[in-house]
């Protein structure tokens, strides 16, 4: 039988997962979103998780507004990407500084 | 027995694409491995019963988001190279970060030893019914109406958002400014002209 334990470990390793997928890719801002969508995963690994163990379903309405939200930010950051990649020719982060003071 | 050998190939599997995902050279494969990661998540999700939020996440995920991705990596023409640089100086420091995560969340899970027993009021008769969609939605339409219709508002925001983001107008393409067409006057259509009456021909 599967423990919740068995959830939680690997959800924990999924965040970690995207955590230094952060730090990994910090030049490109499309793997950064990609990184964000597996820690936002990791997060609803643990809500389902817990929803199946405790018998609760509020677990699962949760999950469900978090891709709602999630689906809406990858939207509109794509499309901050492309405005950008019109403006100045490139996706790297590490050119982004014209706000700098 | 067999379910846990099913868990555990799939967790494999997860565990693995989402390394490829961070790790690939390429974003096209990332963006292809991360499609990979929601199949199985989708996957392990069916076997804790929450077979509605499996579907969506696939159907969502995989059909609709993830091919976004694709479609603005591969409208960008990125330099690979230059994204790459900075990988392998920031490995250390980005894998001694996680390491260190998930030995915090593991000892929180491990010294905690998950009990969950103490919840047991928490659970829900309505849960012995076996349709998922059924009981999330009584839950979704009724308790939390107000922050389904509040989503509903995130998505219209979401879309407007987007096309207004990249929405370009080109100078001197011709198009309809309907706003002009309604309220033109008379004057501006019609034009009098007075002219002189033609003499019949007579044959």
């Amino acid at each position: 039988m599967i423990e919740l334990s068995d959830y939680l470990v690997l959800s924990a390793l999924l965040f970690s997962i995207g955590m230094a997928g952060i730090f990994l890719n910090r030049k490109n801002a499309i793997v950064l979103l990609m990184s964000i969508e597996l820690i936002l995963l990791a997060v609803n690994f643990n809500f389902i998780a817990f929803s199946h163990f405790l018998g609760d379903i509020h677990g699962q309405v949760f999950v469900f507004f978090i891709l709602t939200v999630a689906a809406a930010e990858s939207a509109i950051g794509l499309a901050i990407l492309v405005v950008l990649f019109r403006n100045r020719g490139t996706i790297n982060v590490g050119d982004l500084d014209t706000m700098r003071g | 027995m067999i379910e846990k050998v099913i868990f555990y190939v799939f967790a494999g599997i997860l565990l693995a694409a989402a390394l490829l995902v961070i790790t690939a050279r390429n974003p096209v494969h990332s963006a292809l491995s991360l499609v990979l990661v929601f199949f199985t998540s989708a996957a392990l999700w069916l076997m804790a019963e929450a077979e509605f939020l499996g579907i969506a996440l696939i159907l969502v995920y995989v059909g609709a988001v993830m091919v976004l991705f694709l479609f603005v990596v591969m409208m960008l023409d990125i330099n690979i190279a230059v994204m790459r640089e900075g990988f392998s100086r920031y490995l250390p420091l980005g894998a001694l970060v996680a390491v260190i995560m998930v030995l915090q969340m593991l000892l929180v899970i491990g010294a905690a030893g998950v009990d969950l027993s103490g919840f047991a009021e928490a659970t829900n008769p309505a849960l012995s019914e076996t349709n998922n969609i059924r009981m999330l939605g009584n839950v979704l339409y009724t308790v939390y109406v107000y922050p389904f219709e509040l989503a509903a508002m995130v998505l219209l925001l979401a879309i407007i958002a987007a096309i207004m983001l990249t929405l370009r107008r080109r100078g001197g393409t011709r198009h309809q400014d309907i706003n002009k067409q309604v309220r033109t006057t008379k004057a501006e259509r019609l034009r009098m002209v007075r002219m002189a009456s033609e003499q019949k021909n007579e044959q």
